[in-house]
């Protein structure tokens, strides 16, 4: 059925519809309206679920450690300062092999505090082992939840969704929400392999010596790699029921591009129609959109990229010492190519500065006319503080 | 003596859930409060195990030395990952199964203390667990907010002595309305066990804090370790109680009492304490224990 719902409804109504069991949360802006409506869901007996309303985020993530590591679907959501401070039990859960669900709205990092869209937050968990997707509207935020689950529970590897604060999660948008049946039959109940069973005792997540060590982490990381052929099965099952299409990465007019752009969350809507205005003005422009990041589909994207002479990475992101993030990691990707693109970093919006579809188009236009070496800091306002 | 032919009864009679080849040191209190503990609670028990000697003794990878399911958490989490487990045995209908977070000093007192604090406020059913042996003893006698006053640890070294008293874990149990607050020692094995055994029968959070030696912390020899925790009691600085539903009771009065002095010339760590210290110590205990009794008689 057609809603108009906002970002945070659409991950609160996935955990509704994947049956989660057990959700603990701690509620941050701009996350706090998924914890509410999820309480609401509690109360009205909508969502047979626990909701354990903790006292801090890394109490959050260890609690649903606990309860999917007892056998049962968990989740829990985040943002920002939140999701950092879930560092150590975002590692932990990741090497558990527990398929554990997380909404990150993405939101920047402190100080100053800012509540406004930024990518450094979840970009910085980006070797905690959990499967990343980046999302671009309410739609693909509902659906990635119940595609999330279906992939972590197939491979026993977390995944974490994001979205850009406010831009999703306080923006109404029309979500074709599925009926109930629909989803339990894409999405079985859990059936884990292991859990915490005093019929069949096991210890978990003891010592482990330099002589196992190792080959645990190579096992984790083989199997996280499998997400990039077993997603895009899954995504065909989703689209023969729903008839929605999702995929590793997106691509839009990349047909005989000369530039492709590329970026992740709501700045690819704006580069759409970016691209659009430069086709129209005959300039061949196509876009990239990154969705799944961790694992990296370093292939996919080499093959999306490989025919146009530059990439234009747009990051809202700042790794402060290097760069954009997803600019350096497109980069490597296609270092393997025996004539790689040449790949041009554009760090824009940070701190939910806005980035039109104007922004975009100058980025591009600027990169058609300069072969800069150095990355662009799109907007960045001259003088104090920045003294250039 | 008797306490002891019972205790032990009760560890003969049921299966013993802690195998041979434990990796703890000679008298290790913390090991033989799991042997005491799991005798009483049974199999049907699950075990949320933060960083602490325990992670260390039960064994590396792929041995455990426990036949119940064990599951190693971050150091800061043991009450709440025990709170989610019984969410999640609730979904699964396995309401008979206990949990238990098994945490040291410093996953209680310290780094734990937070996550405690949470689940507790919200009542979680849960029985929480601190074998308290007085400081960070696994990564080699650091300080913790459980270390008495006057002991030598590596981060309290000659000279600078630890100036503060322990942290009273009960008292911050107590203030958050619990139904069942505890104090264990291994050395008063009968009343341990007894204690576990109410503890299983209330839901709820449950706390019991139990006096666990360290003899190469405590600078003691592990012959003597069970005699010298059993001073503790004997002199009136771990006196052994139970709170339920707010209503105190001493469990134990032990028949033969000694002076806190002796307690502490018993243990090398508290071998640079000045009379001065111990004399303040002495009034510290006496204090205590009366507050201690006055809570009993209003109960």
């Amino acid at each position: 059925m057609k809603q108009v719902i906002k970002g945070n409804h659409a991950v609160s109504q996935g955990v509704r519809l994947c049956r989660v069991q057990v959700v603990s949360a701690y509620p941050i802006t701009p996350q706090t309206s998924i914890v509410e409506e999820i309480s609401e869901l509690c109360a009205q007996g909508k969502l047979d679920a626990e909701f354990i309303k903790v006292e801090s985020e890394h109490s959050a993530l260890a609690a649903v450690v606990g309860s999917q590591t007892a056998g049962v679907r968990s989740f829990t959501a985040t943002s920002s300062q939140g999701l950092l401070l879930m560092h150590e039990v975002l590692h932990w859960a990741a090497g558990s092999r527990l398929p554990i669900v997380l909404a990150n709205v993405n939101r920047a990092v402190g100080p100053g505090w800012n509540i406004w869209a930024d990518q450094l937050d979840s970009l910085s968990q980006r070797d905690t082992g959990w499967i990343q997707i980046y999302c671009e509207s309410n739609q693909e935020v509902l659906d990635s939840m119940i595609l999330a689950y279906r992939l972590a529970e197939l491979l026993y590897v977390p995944v974490m969704l994001t979205y850009d604060a406010f831009f999703l999660s306080h923006t109404s948008e029309v979500v074709d929400v599925p009926e109930s049946g629909e989803v339990d039959a894409f999405l079985p109940p859990y059936d884990p392999l292991f859990f915490l069973d005093v019929e069949n005792p096991r210890m978990f997540g003891g010592m482990i010596g330099p002589e196992h060590y190792y080959e645990e982490r190579y096992k984790m990381h083989k199997e996280t790699l499998d997400a990039l052929f077993r997603f895009p099965e899954i995504c065909g099952d989703f689209k023969s029921r729903f008839g929605r299409s999702y995929d590793l990465l997106e691509t839009y007019r990349t047909e005989d591009a000369e530039m492709i752009l590329a970026t992740a969350g709501t700045i690819t809507s704006v580069s759409r129609l970016a691209v659009d205005r430069l086709r129209g003005e005959g300039k061949k422009v196509g876009l990239m959109k990154i969705r799944m990041f961790r694992p990296v589909p370093a292939e996919q994207w080499r093959k999306a990229l490989a025919g146009a002479r530059k990439v234009v990475v747009i990051d809202r992101n700042l790794s402060s010492g290097h760069g954009g993030v997803f600019a350096g990691e497109v980069k490597a990707a296609l270092y393997d190519l025996d004539r790689p693109p040449r790949v041009y970093s554009t760090v824009a919006g940070l701190g939910g500065r806005d980035v039109t579809s104007e922004d975009v188009a100058g980025i591009a236009e600027h990169f058609l006319e300069h072969d800069d070496k150095e990355p662009l800091y799109w907007g960045l306002k001259k003088g104090e503080p920045c003294r250039n | 003596m008797q306490e002891l032919i019972k205790a032990h009864r009760e560890l003969v009679e049921n299966e013993d859930l802690v195998l041979p080849g434990l990796q703890s040191c000679q008298g290790c209190g913390a090991a033989l409060a799991m042997k005491l503990a799991l005798a009483a609670l049974g199999p049907r028990t699950i075990l949320a195990m933060p960083a602490s000697c325990w992670g260390v003794i039960i064994g590396g990878y792929p041995y455990s030395a426990l036949k119940i399911p064990v599951v190693h958490l971050p150091f800061a989490t043991a009450a709440v990952a025990a709170s989610g487990i019984r969410a999640g045995l609730d979904a699964r209908g396995e309401k008979d199964v206990e949990v238990v977070a098994w945490a040291g000093d410093g996953g209680t007192y310290d780094i734990g203390l937070q996550a405690l604090s949470g689940a507790a406020e919200r009542n979680a059913d849960i029985l929480f667990v601190c074998y308290d042996n007085e400081a960070y003893m696994n990564t080699g006698i650091q300080r913790s907010s459980a270390t008495p006053m006057g002991a030598w640890t590596t981060t309290t070294p000659s000279g600078a002595l630890k100036q503060e008293p322990k942290k009273d874990m009960e008292k911050i149990m107590l203030s958050h309305y619990v139904p069942y607050v505890a104090t264990a020692s291994v050395s008063f094995p009968d009343d341990l066990v007894a204690k576990f055994k109410k503890a299983k029968t209330i839901r709820g959070t449950r706390f019991i804090r139990i006096l666990a030696p360290c003899p190469p912390g405590w600078r003691i020899d592990s012959a003597k370790a069970v005699k010298v925790t059993r001073m503790a009691t004997q002199c009136g600085i771990f006196p052994l109680y139970e709170v339920v539903d707010g209503k105190t009771r001493v469990t134990v009065r032990p028949r033969v009492k000694v002076p806190v002095r002796d307690y502490l010339a018993a243990q090398g760590r508290f071998s640079e304490m000045t009379d001065g210290m111990m004399e303040s110590v002495q009034s510290w205990t006496d204090v205590r224990l009366k507050d201690l009794e006055e809570a009993e008689a209003r109960s």
